[in-house]
C-alpha cells in the first residue's frame, strides 16, 4: 500500500485534470456571462480534431494548437449566434453542436484519411518533464488568470454582471450581448484547447468520440465548484483523482471497488445539485436575455 | 380558436417542419459536395437503401421504432416545460431491466411474460427520469444537468451489472451482455424476412396514449399548463413539483420502453453499448413539434436517414456519420426558423398590429425560462 500513492499517481491526476480544467474554465466564463453551454463536449471534440488536422498539414503541433483555438472560437460563434443573436434555446443549440461535432469529425476523418474514426499519427506538443505535457502547467495557470479576470478587471466584472442580471447590466450601459459573444467564443477556445490536449498532447492522433463525455464532466465541475474558478479547479482535481485512482488500483492490482470511483463525479454533482452542498447557486441571469424580441 | 385558424396554424407547423428538413438536407448536400461527391447520387442511394425493397422497408421501420419512443419521451417532458436530455440513460435502465428480467427464464406464459418485462422496463426508466424531476421540484436543480449526470450513472450501472453481477443475475461478462432473453419474453417479429418487431406497434400505441393523456385528460391539461407558465399553474392551484415529477416519470418510462423494445425486439439481449438514440430524440421531438403524431412522422424521417445511411456509405462512399451532421443541422434550422417567426411577430407588435395568431406556443423556446 505504501507505493500506491507514488509520483505516477500524482502525474496521472494532473494529466486527467488538464482537459477538464481547460473545458471547465471555458464553461465557467460562458455560464458566468449568462449563457448555458452544453456544447462544451462538441467544442472539445472539434478542438481535438482540428489540432490534429492543423498539425498534419502544417507539420507543427503549435500551429495545430492555434488552428484548434480558432476552430473552438468559430464553434463558439455558432453557439453565440444562435443562442444570443437568434435567441434560440441555449440547450437546443448546444445539443446541435454536440451532434454536428460528432458527425463532422468522423465524416472528415474518413474523407481525408480514408480511415473510419481515426487519424494518422502526428507530432505532439513537447513535454515539460516525463509524462507531463506543456499544456498541463498552462491549464493550471489558466485558473488564477480567469479568477483575476473575473474578480478584478472591468470586463470581468461586467461579464459577471451580465450573468447575474442582464436587464440591469444593460440599463447601466453594458453591451450585454456583445460581451456574451466574446465569452461564448472564449469558452469555445478553452474547450478546444482541452480537446487539443487529448489529441496532440497526451495522444498523437484523433480517434472518434475521443472526448468521451469530458465536456459534460467539465460542466459538472463548474456546478460542483459553485461557478467559482478555484472551486471548479478543486472539482476537476477531484474528478480526475477518482479516475486516476481507479486506473492506479487496476495497475497495482488492488481490489478496491473501482466502479464506485468511476461513478463518483456524477454522484457528487447530483448530490451538490440536490442542495446538500451549501451555497450552490448559479448566476441568476443564466439563460435570460437583456431584452426580449 | 376557429377551425380555419387552427388549420392555418397546422399548415404553418407542417411547412416549418418541411422547410427545416429541406434546409438541413441542402446544407448536408454542400457537405457532400465539399467532399467531392455527388449529393444526388448520395441521397438517391439513401432513399433506395431505406425503401428499395421489402427488407429495406422493414429495416427502416425497425430503425424508426426507438426514435418514436425517444421522441415521445422528449415531447412529454417538453410539454411540462422540461428538457429531458437523459433519454439515453432512461433507455439504458429500461433495456437493462427488461434484459435481466427476460433472461431469468421465468415460468410465465408469453401473454404475461412480455407485458411484465415491459412494465419492469417502464418502471426502471420512469424512476430514472423521476429522480431528475424530483430534484428539480425539491431543490430547483436544472434537469439538463441532472439528466446528463444520470446518463453517465446509468452507463456505470449498466457496465457494473453486466460485468460484476454474474453470481446472482443472468449476465454474461465475457460477452458484456445479459444472457439471451427467454423466447417467451421476446417481442414477436411482425414482417417475415426482416428484423421488424412488435416494438413498432407498441410505439404507435404509446403515441396514441400520449396524445390522449396530453390532450384529453385533466392531468394532461395540468401538465401543459405547468409547462406554459409555472406562475399561472400555481395561481390555478396546480402543484408544480408533483406535476413535473410525474411528467418526468412518464417521460422516463417511455424511454425505458424504448430501451426494452430494442432489447426484447431487435437485439434479444442488452449489451454494454448505449445506442445513442437519446440526443437524436431531442431532434425528433423538435421536428415533430412535440406532438405525438408529429413525433411518429419525425421518427420515420430519422429512421429513414439511419437505415438508408449504410446504403449511402456503401454505394456513394459518403460516410454514414453524415446522418449525425444532418440531425444537428435539422436542429439548427429549426431553431433559426422559430427565431425568424419570433422576429416577425415582434415586428408586427411593434407596428401596432395584432399579434400573429399563427404563432404556436410550442416552438423551440421552452415553456419556462431555463433556471438553474
Amino acid at each position: 500500500m505504501a507505493d500506491f500513492f507514488d509520483i505516477n499517481l500524482l502525474k496521472a491526476i494532473l494529466r486527467m485534470a488538464t482537459p477538464l480544467i481547460f473545458a471547465a474554465m471555458g464553461g465557467l466564463i460562458c455560464e458566468r456571462s449568462g449563457v448555458m453551454n452544453i456544447g462544451l463536449e462538441g467544442m472539445m471534440l472539434t478542438g481535438a480534431f482540428v489540432a490534429v488536422l492543423g498539425t498534419y498539414y502544417l507539420h507543427n503541433p503549435w500551429w495545430g494548437l492555434l488552428c484548434a483555438l480558432i476552430s473552438g472560437a468559430l464553434v463558439g460563434l455558432i453557439h453565440a449566434f444562435w443562442s444570443i443573436g437568434l435567441r434560440s434555446d441555449q440547450i437546443v443549440t448546444g445539443t446541435a453542436i454536440n451532434l454536428l461535432a460528432a458527425g463532422i469529425t468522423i465524416f472528415l476523418c474518413q474523407r481525408l484519411w480514408q480511415q473510419s474514426g481515426r487519424s494518422p499519427q502526428v507530432e505532439t506538443l513537447p513535454n515539460v518533464t516525463s509524462g507531463v505535457n506543456v499544456l498541463v502547467p498552462i491549464a493550471f495557470l489558466l485558473v488564477p488568470v480567469v479568477w483575476y479576470f473575473l474578480r478584478t478587471t472591468k470586463p470581468g466584472l461586467r461579464l459577471m454582471a451580465s450573468g447575474e442580471s442582464p436587464q440591469a447590466a444593460e440599463s447601466v450601459g453594458i453591451a450585454v450581448d456583445k460581451l456574451r459573444y466574446v465569452a461564448v467564443m472564449t469558452s469555445g477556445m478553452f474547450a478546444a484547447a482541452g480537446g487539443a490536449y487529448l489529441s496532440i498532447g497526451s495522444l498523437s492522433l484523433f480517434t472518434r468520440d475521443m472526448t468521451a463525455g469530458r465536456g459534460f464532466i467539465a460542466l459538472a465541475a463548474v456546478i460542483f465548484g459553485n461557478w467559482m474558478p478555484i472551486g471548479t479547479l478543486g472539482a476537476c482535481l477531484l474528478f480526475a483523482g477518482s479516475q486516476a485512482l481507479q486506473v492506479q488500483a487496476q495497475i497495482k492490482g488492488i481490489g478496491i471497488s473501482t466502479d464506485l470511483l468511476l461513478a463518483l463525479p456524477y454522484l457528487l454533482t447530483l448530490i451538490a445539485l440536490a442542495g446538500f452542498v451549501r451555497n450552490s447557486r448559479p448566476p441568476a441571469g443564466l439563460g435570460q436575455h437583456p431584452t426580449t424580441h | 380558436m376557429s377551425d380555419s385558424l387552427r388549420s392555418r396554424g397546422l399548415t404553418m407547423t407542417v411547412l416549418t417542419s418541411v422547410a427545416a428538413v429541406a434546409v438541413a438536407l441542402l446544407v448536408g448536400a454542400i457537405f457532400i459536395l465539399l467532399s467531392q461527391q455527388n449529393p444526388v447520387t448520395a441521397y438517391k442511394a439513401l432513399l433506395e437503401g431505406a425503401f428499395g425493397s421489402r427488407r429495406a422497408i422493414g429495416e427502416t421501420l425497425a430503425a424508426s421504432t426507438p426514435y418514436i419512443f425517444g421522441g415521445l419521451a422528449f415531447a412529454v417532458a417538453y410539454r411540462a416545460g422540461l428538457f429531458n436530455i437523459g433519454i439515453e440513460g432512461q433507455m439504458v435502465m429500461g433495456g437493462l431491466a427488461a434484459g435481466v428480467f427476460a433472461a431469468w427464464n421465468l415460468d410465465l406464459p408469453r401473454v404475461l411474460y412480455i407485458p411484465c418485462a415491459l412494465l419492469v422496463a417502464a418502471v426502471a426508466g420512469g424512476i430514472w427520469g423521476a429522480i431528475a424531476g424530483a430534484l428539480k421540484a425539491v431543490s430547483g436543480a436544472h434537469e439538463v444537468i441532472t439528466t446528463i449526470m444520470l446518463n453517465y450513472l446509468a452507463f456505470q450501472v449498466l457496465s457494473y451489472t453486466l460485468l460484476r453481477t454474474e453470481g446472482w443475475l443472468p449476465v454474461n461478462p465475457q460477452l458484456q451482455a445479459t444472457k439471451p432473453s427467454s423466447p417467451d419474453a421476446r417481442l414477436p417479429n411482425i414482417l417475415s424476412g426482416t428484423r421488424l418487431h412488435a416494438g413498432l406497434l407498441l410505439g404507435l400505441l404509446m403515441a396514441l396514449l400520449v396524445w390522449y393523456l396530453l390532450f384529453r385528460t385533466t392531468f394532461g391539461y395540468r401538465l401543459r399548463t405547468v409547462g406554459l407558465s409555472k406562475g399561472a399553474a400555481a395561481y390555478a392551484g396546480m402543484r408544480w413539483g408533483a406535476t413535473i415529477t410525474i411528467a418526468m416519470f412518464i417521460s422516463g418510462a417511455l424511454g425505458g420502453l424504448g430501451g426494452a423494445s430494442e432489447t426484447l425486439g431487435l437485439l434479444g439481449q442488452q449489451y454494454n453499448a448505449p445506442q445513442g438514440y437519446g440526443f437524436a430524440s431531442i431532434a425528433v421531438g423538435l421536428v415533430g413539434r412535440n406532438n405525438p403524431f408529429g413525433v411518429v412522422l419525425a421518427a420515420l424521417l430519422f429512421g429513414t436517414l439511419r437505415s438508408g445511411s449504410t446504403a449511402m456509405q456503401n454505394q456513394a462512399g459518403t460516410s454514414k456519420e453524415l446522418v449525425l451532421v444532418l440531425q444537428g443541422l435539422v436542429i439548427l434550422a429549426f431553431a433559426a426558423l422559430a427565431a425568424s417567426g419570433r422576429v416577425q411577430s415582434w415586428w408586427a407588435k411593434r407596428r401596432g398590429q395584432r399579434f400573429d395568431e399563427g404563432t404556436d406556443t410550442v416552438g423551440v423556446e421552452p415553456g419556462v425560462a431555463p433556471e438553474l
